[in-house]
């Protein structure tokens, strides 16, 4: 199929209530990630590097830190003429209720978007996983199958979220049986990363029998309804891919990140993962300063020390300020002699002198944004 | 036909700019890489997009397929604009055939047209050469308030180094008397910078003139200026105070790029209020591993440092191996230094790989004879084999083979 007969969908919302004080003002895919981007970021660029260039990103609350991140679409190609970046917040106030009800209610408020557009086919994603996958590998899998649907799936720990598909048996390739996580499970198994192709008209139909049955779960009642009476076919990706569930396994997949595998993986696979661009200058390490296992993105001005953590742009570790195992978002400043080890701090978060804040690696402290301590 | 501008820009970025050698074999002087993550070219752009001047002509004409790339739309520098706007000019075909640009006053002159374009009354003349912030909407501001033909941006040298510039003697009102070009003994530490704010009228008129003269070397410090001069035409000198380097040599080249890591030269490019722009990759953060140093250095997006960096400039996407040791040197785009190799008081061009082992440059304090030290450089995609010893001021264009006697 060619890149462009594929329309992208992407879920900015999906699972937002799981990252506690990181999304009350944001969307998922706003969150930052890695040192330089924000999760919607591999979503979009999994898609613009597929060749896809039409992209409507659904959106149902806290969208203004979207907005101003995605802009015209410019960063990831998107700033077209015909086509491009769809920005599809609700339309009205009338449909807000069938956007909180999930996947299939904000699809349901989008059929508008899915009949205008011409492609024939569709990938739909969330941004919770984290990932750099060929989609192009994957639609061309999804035709060679001859598939009606096809999954892509991961092994590994299974994500506490609500309706988590798992693939429980598959043949060549043929999805025959999956079933929905409960919320005790434990342990890893075949996990649906949640990025899905079909065919548009497909979709469509789905949605509309889905309208009809009055039906609550996309996963429930479209996918795992139609095992049997449909060609499912699953795409194991065996690379990184985190799935984020929780601020828990946040912090984890930032850290998986110090790992030049991963790194290589997600940065260094040939296709790049684009981002809203800044203009900064690339970082200045002072003299004193100290800097070990660790990711720091430019703007940064580094004089104190570093360790094990992951830096965003445009922060100041002072002279004599110590961070370890930290994800510190974008303009944070780590005054001197203050300390941090095993902390979240989200943008704009001021540490002054001498303060001293320790969480533990499996219980982190999250400061919210614009937090002065 | 466009709006009618106040003032435009004409950016000369036509040069090879020889004295740089190897490092502008296949790319023009202004499209060479400074700072980690900056060329030339960003400083002349950003600062008229900075000043409000929103219509620049880039004069290009040596190897520019770089430098077009680079450039584009002008989008990064806010370039990009409905009416006005970056142009690129190369010289073209016209009815009485075509000619390369002479000169500096000869690229201006073959591009009237563009200028007429947008009637401007002012015309900025920027050389593409320069690391400095200016804001030229001051300069013409101190241009009309003193009703010049042309004003000449100008800055205090130091005495020991005025002979190597172009000097200007100037009266209390900033009015120029004469001009000095490279003396050896100076009469005036007031250099000029390369930078011209022209009342278009005048200059068009003296770039019509010039072009009819016989024997003209069709240059603007050499022909155009002294004749505005003669004929007794308003000229002035605008002074400039703050952080101005040409970067048309090696060392200058390495001088200005460690600039940024020294307080003491006055240059910020972090200022928010004084952005300088320039086109970007997508690059993910720079990686320093647990074995690594890092001391009073610049490190660009896509690095992975596993060495030991000091006082240095690292730009994007290279790669430190473990033991590597890289200090006083800047080492540009994709270059990799592998395994215990060592990179002193040099420049790396982009994509160069030094071998495990080698030794390129050398440290000024343990040579015996100062005047036969200078910056190293290895040109682009070079390879240095394992074990090499580059010498002091040594500029290497060919791979070297491991083992070979230097």
């Amino acid at each position: 199929m060619r890149a462009n007969n594929i329309l992208g969908i992407i879920f900015a919302n999906a699972y937002d209530n799981v990252l506690g004080g990181m999304t009350a003002p944001r969307a998922m895919g706003s969150v930052p990630f890695g040192g330089a981007y924000r999760l919607v970021d591999f979503t979009l660029s999994n898609m613009v590097n597929a060749g896809i260039d039409k992209v409507g990103v659904i959106t149902s609350n806290n969208y203004q830190s979207l907005m101003d991140h995605l802009g015209n679409g410019k960063p990831w190609d998107l700033a077209r003429k015909h086509d491009g970046l769809f920005f599809l917040p609700p339309f009205s106030a009338q449909e807000l209720e069938r956007y909180n009800s999930g996947r299939l209610g904000a699809l349901q408020n989008n059929t508008q978007f899915l009949e205008m557009s011409n492609e024939e086919y569709v990938v739909m994603s969330d941004c919770n996983a984290v990932l750099n996958i060929d989609l192009r590998e994957v639609c061309r899998y999804h035709q060679e199958k001859n598939a009606d649907i096809t999954m892509v799936y991961r092994y590994g720990a299974v994500p506490k979220l609500p309706n988590r598909l798992l693939i429980d048996e598959i043949t060549d390739g043929r999805v025959t049986a999956m079933s929905i996580a409960t919320a005790d499970r434990e342990g890893e198994a075949n996990c649906a990363a949640n990025i899905t192709v079909m065919r548009k008209s497909l979709l469509e139909s789905l949605l509309r029998e889905a309208n009809a049955s009055n039906a609550a779960s996309f996963e429930r009642d479209v996918l795992l309804k139609n095992v049997a009476n449909l060609r499912i076919f699953g795409y194991e990706f065996k690379e990184f891919c985190p799935i984020i569930d929780s601020i828990q396994t946040y912090f984890d997949a930032n850290f998986a990140l110090l790992d030049a595998v991963n790194q290589k993986q997600l940065f260094g696979c040939g296709r790049p993962v684009y981002t809203k661009v800044y203009d900064d200058m690339p970082v200045i390490y002072g003299l004193g300063s100290d800097v070990k296992n660790s990711l720091v993105a430019d703007g940064c001005v580094i004089d104190g020390v570093v360790e094990n953590s992951i830096v965003f742009r445009n922060c100041r570790i002072a002279k004599g300020a110590v961070v370890r195992n930290c994800v510190v978002m974008p303009s944070g400043f780590v005054a001197d002699d203050a300390s941090l080890t095993n902390c979240i701090l989200d943008k704009d978060v001021t540490i002054r002198s001498g303060r001293a804040l320790a969480g533990a690696d499996t219980y982190p402290v999250y400061l919210a944004k614009g937090i002065r301590v | 036909m466009g709006a009618k501008k106040e003032c435009i820009a004409m950016l000369l970025a036509g040069g090879q700019g020889s004295r740089l050698g190897i490092l502008t074999h296949a790319i023009a002087k202004p499209a060479v890489p400074y700072g980690g993550k900056y060329r030339i070219i960003d400083f002349p752009l950003s600062n008229c997009t900075n000043s409000g001047i929103d219509t620049v002509g880039v004069l290009t004409q040596y190897q520019p397929l770089a430098l077009n790339e680079y450039i584009g739309s002008g989008q990064p520098w806010d370039l990009d604009r409905m009416d006005g706007g970056v142009h690129i000019l190369s010289p073209y075909q016209q009815i009485k055939g075509s000619e390369w640009y002479k000169g500096t006053a000869n690229a201006i002159y073959q591009n009237i047209n563009f200028i007429d374009r947008y009637d401007p009354e002012y015309v900025a003349v920027l050389s593409g050469d320069h690391i400095y912030k200016m804001d030229y909407s001051e300069m013409l501001a101190f241009h009309k308030e003193h009703d010049a033909a042309c004003t000449i941006a100008m800055m205090e040298v130091p005495w020991e180094e005025a002979s190597r510039f172009g000097l200007m003697l100037v009266d209390d009102t900033g009015v120029i008397t004469e001009f000095e070009e490279k003396p050896k003994n100076p009469r005036s530490n007031k250099a000029s910078m390369g930078v011209y704010m022209f009342t278009w009228k005048k200059l068009r008129a003296y770039l019509i003139a010039d072009e009819a003269k016989e024997g003209s070397s069709n240059d603007f410090g050499k022909d155009v200026i002294p004749a505005m001069h003669n004929a007794g035409e308003r000229m002035f000198a605008y002074r400039f105070d703050g952080y101005w380097k040409d970067v048309g040599t090696i060392d200058s080249l390495w001088e200005a790029n460690l600039d940024l890591l020294n307080p003491k030269a006055n240059i910020d490019l972090t200022d928010p209020d004084w952005r300088i722009y320039a086109k970007n990759s997508a690059l993910p953060p720079h990686f320093v591993s647990e074995k690594a140093t890092v001391q009073n250095s610049l490190v660009s997006g896509g690095c992975f440092i596993e060495g030991n960096i000091d006082y240095s400039v690292m730009f994007a996407n290279v790669t430190v191996e473990e033991g590597a040791n890289v200090r006083y040197s800047i080492v540009m785009p994709g270059a990799t230094i592998k395994k215990g190799a060592t990179v002193q008081y040099a420049m790396i061009a982009e994509d160069a790989v030094i071998e495990s082992g080698a030794v390129v440059g050398e440290d000024p304090e343990q040579i015996e004879d100062l005047a036969n030290w200078g910056v190293t450089v290895i040109g682009s995609k070079v390879n240095i084999g394992e074990n090499v010893k580059i010498p002091a001021k040594a500029m290497i264009a060919e791979d070297v083979k491991g083992g070979d006697a230097q």
